[in-house]
């Protein structure tokens, strides 16, 4: 297994994770919305306790192939997957596979931040009860957001709405939500994106603390954010039929100071998206 | 109208025009709409300075007159204007009792045809099932009177036997009401669950969650106003609804808590009364006003809690 | 479900594993809410069965008169020429009732059939003295042949449809098996058309004022808009209470047309016609308009502004554009409050529709009674024949209902501007 996938990666980049290193692997993966091709023949593999950022101009895709990392396109009746989407070598998208358990260790953290209109400690609080979470809710609540770098601001005021909270905040409770169901991976789709500089910053220095006990996979149209806070980088780029596909995966240093694709180096250096 | 090309000696004219052509207009065609367009509107004022003038000066003849006082009227328990007695309980306890019952088919079903219309069903079917909500809401009350009597009497008859089960009854005057007011619960609830913003359930979903766990405990919670308000509105149209149990549920005010027997209610009691030959100014057709007013009271503080509700937790996601 | 084995996360053990009965609740309530849907499909039907079995059915048809006394000459009255039946009806009915017979429709100008029609109810007089609902009569008809040989002798079993032709033609009857819903079917025409030509305008009115007009910071705006919200949950057995306090009572000189001089002097109150448009009027007022602002509200703010833009007037700009662009939601909205206002009873049974009206409404000031009030009161009747007659005139109701709604639906999609 090893073999082929480092076969595979020859062709378009270098120094991929080994295969004992990935947490997901997306193996030829394309993605349709009824008869329309949204994202053409993908793959990607995505490295264990690193931070993995998908860039690309606005359309190609780049969130939908995150979202099929947590099997979210479900939600939409028209949309189908070929190809596979790995686990510890598992296949999400095989037939027997229970959506619901995926999306438990597969986490995600939206653009807009959308805390329950609960309290702020029922909102850590719900996804582990719901998944049956067997030991103390308090101080789990108190662990995530202590993790999510939010304890401080909040711990006494855990009983007030999640909504009264700033947009940074309100963010940081999500994330700490999401870990709180004590996921492996985090999907993260643009999360500063509705958010000012300074809290834009705190989110950043948060991922990289996250790092060393998550795989955060993230979304971001912010080239600058991508090579500054992620460890490797996917570039994708719209084809000519409007699908999305993947040009260039590597180490984020690598991609950015020596793009081995000049569409690659075309988008980082401005001269389009 | 021919366009006039200004000349070079207008420019020196034209100040003085632009400015007297600037002046507001009177337009008196203009206020006169204005004026009429208010005027329709206060009708909808003077419809409820009639209703309660109305209301209330008869209720007023009604209790100053010397057989009756108020006392008796909210404090006794018997109404039987031929012998004297004015206590309003006996119609009060049978609207009650017959909204009751009505709520506890309407609520349940109502709520969860909302939820299954809203998280549930493809596009299809929610174009099948909401004109299907829409006629059964369209029935005039007079059929779903003609239906309590001639089916569900019959059924429950059979059910629990013919000597349990009198032919006027409140039990199924409630029921046919309850299936009455299913599509109001069922299209206000449904409104305010589709208004919770999609992101929350994604959210629900994202954390792995069953699409019941969503709907149930996020979906539901956040839209709870909005289907509290439902419940409000549909029990104040339960205890107006007239035909139905005038039909139905008998003509003989009777306090009772038994639900097989005939027990006449507020609105029953005012449309039989008023059906037959009634003389103004007599305290009979004063004592229906009476009635009228307390039914009003109930109906009106019940509808303006519900605004009240609604308007609160208007912008609780946001 | 599949297992992850490849697990080396302690973590997992704090999470009990709970998803197979997670997943089986939820199927058990997707179970429960598709249930609660079908339990309303099934009453629908249970209504429309209750009341299609109460229309039709067999019946044990007894004359009052038995048709052979009526024959001549061995000819059976059914084959009798036009000339005698009109020699029948002038021997066996009652000189008043042959003039009024006269005065609605001369002898000579009808014709055979329904010369026939008219001797078969005025002389023949056939009563139902027991009927049979349709499914049965469909089902078990051995079983209703017997029970008829066994109770009903002297009685011939015939199949009755309630709902004809005749029937919608018929004036009201104190007698099941003569009446029709004519006398309530014009009352109702009557009534509503009172009830549009009051309620549209002031509502229309009100809208516009409301939408168009109104600064809702001040005050007296918000009062009207709230007092419009609650009216329209008021029951309508109260606008009936209001109606005969106002309309019938204190107006009385203006409702029963005594000061027009129309309306027969001796009878004249205010339980006319117009005292019931006027109060149904005021019940869907608060409807109209609220139908109407919203669809006033769904026009865009764009075409305002373009026309203001070129200098137009407010009400040049709400004539020209805001309404027409909003005509076909106020008519589906006004159309909507027509069928609520056709199937109210309550109101127009507290301002006294008259129990004992057999002809048909002539004006605004004539006496009334309406379709839902007949179904009232045929089905407060003790005998099976009123269930019948009340089950028929419930489809009358249904069908004209239904083809005003249907009218609202065609009317909307025609009228529908693209803007």
């Amino acid at each position: 297994m090893a073999v082929s996938i480092a076969a595979q990666m020859v062709t378009r980049r270098v120094d991929a994770p080994a295969a004992e290193d990935l947490a997901l692997e997306m193996r030829g993966v394309n993605i349709y919305y009824g008869d329309f091709r949204a994202v053409a023949d993908v793959t990607l593999p995505i490295a264990r306790h690193e931070i993995t950022a998908l860039i690309g101009p606005s359309g190609c895709g780049k969130s939908t192939v995150l979202r099929a990392f947590n099997r979210m396109n479900d939600l939409i009746p028209t949309a189908r997957l070929d190809g596979q989407v790995l686990y510890h070598g598992h296949n999400i998208y095989a037939p027997d596979v229970d959506a619901v358990e995926v999306r438990r260790r597969i986490g995600m953290v939206f653009q807009k931040p959308n805390p329950f209109p609960k309290s702020i400690r029922d909102n850590v609080a719900w996804g582990a009860r719901i998944n049956g979470y067997k030991g103390s809710l308090d101080e789990l609540v108190e662990a995530s957001l202590r993790q999510a770098a939010l304890w401080d601001e909040v711990k006494d005021k855990l009983g007030d709405s999640g909504l009264s909270l700033s947009g940074g905040q309100q963010q940081r409770l999500c994330i700490a939500r999401t870990i709180a169901v004590r996921p492996e991976i985090i999907l993260m789709d643009e999360p500063c994106s509705a958010l000012d500089p300074i809290a834009t910053l705190k989110i950043e220095e948060l991922m990289q603390q996250l790092k060393s006990l998550y795989t955060i996979v993230i979304v971001t149209h912010n080239m600058q954010q991508a090579a500054r806070a992620s460890d490797f980088t996917a570039f994708f780029n719209m084809g000519e039929a409007r699908y999305g596909y993947l040009v260039e995966y590597g180490p984020t240093n690598d991609l950015f100071t020596n793009p081995k694709d000049p569409r690659t180096e075309d988008y980082i250096t401005g001269r389009f998206g | 109208m021919s366009v006039i090309m200004a000349s070079p000696e207008d420019a020196q004219a034209a100040p003085l025009a632009i400015g007297a052509a600037l002046r507001r207009r009177w337009r008196p065609a203009e206020a006169a709409i204005e004026v009429g367009m208010f005027a329709a509107a206060t009708v909808s004022i003077m419809t409820t300075v009639g209703i309660v003038y109305v209301l209330s000066r008869e209720a007023l003849l009604f209790f100053v007159d010397d057989r009756v006082s108020l006392i008796e009227f909210f404090g006794t328990t018997q109404w039987q204007p031929s012998i004297g007695f004015f206590g309003i309980w006996p119609l009060v306890s049978a609207t009650f009792m017959t909204t009751a019952i009505a709520m506890l088919v309407a609520l349940p079903l109502g709520l969860s045809v909302a939820i299954y219309l809203s998280e549930y069903a493809s596009a299809r079917m929610r174009g099948l099932l909401k004109p299907l909500l829409e006629v059964l809401a369209g029935v005039p009350t007079v059929v779903y009177g003609y239906f309590a009597l001639t089916f569900m009497t019959p059924i429950l008859r059979s059910i629990f036997g013919a000597d349990v089960v009198e032919i006027y009854n409140t039990a199924s005057a409630g029921i046919v009401i309850g299936i009455l007011v299913i599509p109001l619960v069922a299209s206000m609830s449904e409104d305010a669950l589709h208004a919770v913003p999609n992101s929350l359930r994604q959210a629900a979903v994202g954390l792995g969650a069953t699409k019941l766990e969503t709907s149930v405990k996020v979906v539901v919670p956040a839209a709870l106003s909005g289907i509290a308000a439902a419940f409000i509105v549909a029990i104040s149209r339960a205890m107006g609804e007239t035909m139905v149990v005038a039909i139905a549920a008998g003509a003989r005010p009777h306090l009772t808590a038994n639900p097989f027997v005939a027990a006449e209610t507020m609105t029953g009691h005012i449309v039989r009364i008023s059906g037959g030959d009634l003389s103004y100014a007599t305290i009979d057709y004063e004592s229906i006003f009476a009635i009228g007013l307390v039914l009003f009271v109930l109906t009106l503080g019940l509808n303006v809690i519900s605004g009240r509700i609604v308007a609160r937790f208007r912008e609780v996601y946001e | 479900m599949s297992t992850f084995d490849v697990s080396t996360r302690q973590e997992d053990e704090q999470f009990a594993d709970n998803r197979a009965p997670r997943h089986r609740s939820s199927r058990i309530w997707l179970g429960v809410f598709a249930a609660s849907t079908i339990v309303c499909i099934l009453a629908l039907s249970a209504l429309m069965y209750n009341v299609i079995n109460g229309a039709f059915g067999l019946a044990a048809i007894e004359d009052s008169l038995d048709r052979a006394t009526l024959a001549v000459d061995g000819v059976s009255i059914e084959e009798q020429s036009a000339d005698q039946l009109q020699a029948v009806l002038r021997e066996h009915v009652r000189p008043a009732m042959v003039r009024r017979l006269e005065t609605e429709r001369p002898f000579a100008e009808r014709s055979r059939e329904q010369l026939l029609g008219v001797v078969l109810e005025t002389v023949v007089q056939p009563r139902a003295e027991r009927t049979w609902p349709l499914d049965d009569s469909l089902l078990r008809r051995r079983a209703i042949e017997a029970e008829h040989a066994a109770d009903f002798p002297g009685t011939r079993l015939e199949f009755v449809s309630w709902l004809s032709p005749s029937f919608v033609s018929r004036p009201q009857s104190g007698v099941a098996e003569n009446a029709g819903v004519r006398t309530a079917l014009l009352g109702s025409l009557w009534t509503i058309a009172i009830t549009v030509l009051f309620a549209f305008p002031f509502g229309l009115g009100a809208a516009v004022y409301l939408e168009e007009y109104a600064d809702h910071r001040r005050r007296i705006n918000r009062v009207i808009q709230t007092n419009i919200n609650n009216l329209a949950g008021v029951p309508s057995i109260i606008y009936g209470m209001l109606g005969l306090a106002i309309f019938v009572r204190a107006f009385e000189p203006f409702t029963s047309g005594a000061f027009m001089s129309a309306g027969d002097a001796t009878t004249a109150n205010g339980r006319t016609i117009l005292s019931a448009g006027l109060t149904l009027a005021l019940l869907v007022l608060p409807l109209i308009i609220i139908n109407s602002q919203e669809a006033i509200r769904a026009v865009p703010s764009s075409l305002r502004q373009a026309s203001f833009g070129l200098g137009a007037t407010r009400w040049q700009t709400i004539w020209n554009h805001v309404l027409p662009a909003a005509l076909p939601g106020i008519l589906t909205g006004t159309i909507l409050s027509i069928s609520r206002a056709i199937g109210e009873t309550a109101p127009l049974v507290v301002i006294g529709a008259s129990t004992a009206i057999f002809v048909d409404p002539s004006g605004p000031f004539s006496k009334f009674t309406t379709l839902p009030i007949q179904v009232y009161q045929w089905t407060s009747r003790p005998q099976d024949e009123f269930r019948n007659i009340a089950a028929a005139a419930i489809l009358v109701l249904l069908i004209l209902l239904l083809t005003l709604n249907a009218t609202a639906v065609v009317l909307r999609n025609r009228f529908s501007v693209r803007y």
